[in-house]
């Protein structure tokens, strides 16, 4: 199956003896390079990733605990016609979602006509009661979202799944360019490559743009995360400098008289926008977890009190639940009036009997993943899954079919990747990050993860994917 | 800024600071060991090491006696020892990894690239042969990090907090240093002494970087009483005790005036002994009683850094 595959996927640079117009400098620069080059800069990019810091924790396993995360040196080229069709479909996507959000915790029109079981949104453990009837900051519940994209032809994308909650990557997204632009300035200059460094004040503005209406002068914005040991507190850390705004643990906040105050060398100061990196359960031991020591105590009575904004709203992962995923299409036609520019890819939810039964026959084919799991944990690849594996899985189905869904294995498109073998092509996804305030604002780009290992389409970081430099051009095409 | 925040800065210059202080320790029992001596009260330098890095109880809860394998294993690269130069690195590293935003690029890195070459060290690099190339590369590294932050961060609240910590941990260890030997530094001494003192008096300067210093400022060969008013008295020798607390006062003048004017029991305490080294006379110490007199510094200095915690830390 994966020699089969590797034939029939779209590769983004082109077939063998052809290119595609976007990939002619990296490939003329390719062919060029003097022999040992790509491991010189291979390793320039691996010292300047270690020296800085930038780091993963991986929660399994032993060994070094802060891992690289791989980063391949050649880039990933979209040009600009592909980039304007991506864009708008994806606005029109995370214009949806949120409304959907809005509707769940409002006027529950989706579920009244009929468009989705009510059990699925109102039993769903993404489903926050305490926000029903609340009202958010210019209505917006996902401010910060990013976007599964997969490519399996010249025109053929496919939103693979959506992330509401707290997705991670975009620091990479941000360094990798960093490091580019320090390994082939020549390069990064030629091809005039459309900017992502003004993410970070991109990001405080929609932050600020929805800051409570109780707030008076400038916005307060802080960042809140679990801490050092969280996988992703690199990224943390890096935005929270990047836009010069306190990074705060749970502990450093406290509230009183139903106001959020970061303790300071001064003294108690007021805080009027949390960006959150934190679960859902974990923001308020008052409401949630009783123990978690992560969050703040009281802080969802200052939420409900209208004292500050929380970004994103708790309960905004109703959205991005894998068997809710199913009925985005369904959500743009509802809120929206419009057909999807993107397409779902086709999806088995194993909860109804008809499509159990499919794919349990066609497992050996599937994809299949655990609606609530994320990061590419308890997932099953079928065409890479042993005889005893797939068995063991069809009895976890069974089970509890609910908590699964099934998609066909894409072709994912390839890129020229550099590996021990040289270059290579390897599988790759996009993740871009979207923005939602009082305006939506996308970094032109997005994380391309790449899975490292020959024929492998987990591109999951934790489970061993890198990353490239995602460039969008300028002006051509 | 957040308390969290600055009370890492200052734990993170703290540890830096005690790494490097630890080093020179070290540094000057390796130089006396290779003098054949025997000191009056039948102890060596290997003790005094532990002595003046303030481990003594912990060091022989584990350890019968201070042996130059068991001494520099428990300084160097003793886990257990939450004062080797090891843990110290490594604690700086962590606190600094969580304060990453309130460093410069420069001084992270100064930070992080220690604690990575630190994982290249093996065995053979704390062997006594190459022991010295180590205790170099601690300084230098410590050194690194201080002219990163002095020359890369804002002049204002983080830096002010990396410099207190680090000044605070200063004052305790040069007192410490001058405790260990105070003996030999009484004026009456110098008639009993004989040319073994020599080294004595060296080895306390050596271990302060300071034995250039001392005849550059006196120009006289070394008398102890001059030795113990040059490293408390004299503001311009930079790890003398009168140095310290004049910039620990200053930097905590600074934190006043930028937080709006606010003194608090710190600022009192800082000032209290600033005045009385600003002021004092050696004779006076003396008079006093050596001995008592640094034991009560270090009291102080101790509930100086609780003071300054209470205010600002937490």
């Amino acid at each position: 199956m994966p020699s089969e595959m590797k034939t029939a996927c779209f590769d983004e640079m082109g077939p063998a003896n052809e290119c595609r117009e976007q990939y002619r400098l990296i490939r003329d620069w390719l062919e060029n390079a003097p022999e040992g080059t790509l491991e010189i800069k291979h390793r320039e990019a691996e010292f300047i990733f270690r020296r800085t810091g930038i780091t993963f924790a991986v929660y399994t396993s032993g060994g070094d605990p802060e891992r690289l995360i791989p980063f391949d040196i050649i880039p990933r080229i979209l040009d600009n016609s592909e980039w304007d069709y991506l864009s708008s479909g994806l606005t029109q996507r995370v214009r949806a979602l949120n409304a959907f959000i809005g509707d769940v915790y409002g006027k529950q029109e989706f579920i009244r006509a009929g468009k989705i079981p009510a059990e699925l949104v109102l039993l769903n453990p993404g489903f926050v009661s305490e926000m029903v009837g609340l009202p958010v900051a210019a209505g917006a519940y996902m401010h910060i979202s990013g976007i599964d994209i997969v490519r399996v032809g010249p025109k053929e994308f496919y939103v693979l799944e959506d992330n509401c909650r707290t997705p991670s990557g975009v620091s990479y997204m941000l360094e990798n360019r960093e490091v580019m632009t320090r390994l082939f300035p020549d390069l990064v200059n030629k091809a005039r490559i459309k900017p992502v460094s003004h993410y970070p004040e991109d990001l405080l503005e929609t932050l600020r743009s929805v800051a409570p209406l109780n707030c008076r002068g400038a916005p307060e914005v802080v960042l809140l995360t679990p801490g050092i040991f969280n996988s992703a507190y690199y990224e943390h850390s890096f935005l929270a400098d990047e836009m010069g705004i306190e990074l705060v643990e749970g502990a450093d906040l406290v509230v009183q008289d139903l106001m959020v105050y970061m303790r300071t060398t001064r003294g108690l100061k007021r805080v009027d926008v949390i960006y959150r990196r934190i679960d859902d359960p974990y923001l308020d031991p008052l409401v949630f977890l009783p123990d978690s020591s992560l969050g703040v105590p009281g802080l969802m009575a200052a939420y409900h009190a209208g004292n500050v904004t929380i970004a994103n709203a708790p309960g905004a992962g109703i959205a991005d639940d894998k068997a809710v995923y199913t009925y985005v299409p369904e959500m743009i036609r509802f809120f929206l009036g419009e057909e999807p520019i993107l397409h779902n890819v086709p999806t088995w939810k194993c909860g109804t009997p008809s499509d159990l039964s499919y794919v349990l026959e066609h497992l050996h084919e599937l994809v299949v993943k655990d609606v609530h799991g994320s990061g590419g944990y308890g997932m099953l690849v079928g065409p890479h899954a042993s005889k005893a594996e797939l068995a063991e899985f069809a009895v976890k189905l069974r089970a509890s079919p609910q908590t699964y869904i099934a998609q066909p294995t894409l072709a994912l498109s390839t890129c020229p990747t550099f590996v021990d073998s040289g270059v290579a092509p390897r599988h790759v996804d996009l993740r871009p990050f979207i923005l939602m305030g009082r305006e939506i604002r996308l970094a032109p780009g997005g994380l391309t993860r790449v899975a490292m290992r020959e024929g492998s389409l987990v591109v999951n970081s934790s489970q061993g994917g890198g990353t490239k430099d995602t460039w969008i051009l300028e002006g051509t095409g | 800024m957040l308390s969290r925040t600055a009370e890492n800065i200052y734990w993170l210059a703290r540890y830096v600071e005690r790494a490097e202080n630890i080093a020179r320790l070290l540094d000057v029992a390796l130089r006396m060991s290779a003098v054949p001596q025997e000191s009056s009260d039948g102890t060596n330098e290997w003790h005094s090491a532990i002595v003046a890095s303030g481990c003594e109880d912990h060091f022989y809860e584990a350890h019968e006696r201070a042996g130059a394998q068991e001494v520099i294993h428990y300084l160097t690269r003793d886990r257990e020892n939450p004062s080797s130069i090891i843990s110290c690195f490594a604690a700086a590293r962590s606190n600094a990894r969580t304060v990453r935003t309130a460093l410069s690029t420069s001084a992270w890195e100064a930070i992080n690239s220690t604690w990575l070459e630190m994982a290249e060290l093996d065995d053979k690099d704390f062997s006594p042969e190459h022991l010295r190339k180590f205790l170099d590369w601690v300084k230098e590294r410590s050194l690194l990090f201080g002219g990163a932050v002095a020359s890369t961060m804002m002049h204002r609240d983080g830096y002010w907090f990396n410099r207190i910590g680090a000044l605070i941990e200063r004052a305790d260890s040069t007192a410490r240093i001058l405790d260990v030997k105070y003996h030999v530094l009484l004026p009456e001494y110098e008639t009993i002494g004989g040319t073994i003192d020599f080294y004595q008096w060296a080895t306390i300067l050596r271990s302060v970087s300071a034995l250039r210093a001392y005849h550059w400022v006196y120009r006289d060969r070394v008398k102890p009483w001059l030795v113990a008013e040059l490293l408390i008295l004299k503001p311009e020798m930079p790890r003398s005790l009168a140095y310290c607390y004049h910039e620990l006062t200053q930097n905590l003048d600074h934190l006043a005036n930028a937080y709006g004017g606010a003194r608090g029991e710190c600022h009192r305490q800082a000032g209290k002994t600033d005045a009385f080294l600003r002021y004092g006379k050696i004779d006076h110490i003396f008079e006093q009683g050596l001995h008592e007199f640094l034991t009560g510094f270090i009291e102080d200095t101790d509930a100086l850094g609780l003071e300054i915690t209470n205010q600002y830390l937490t």
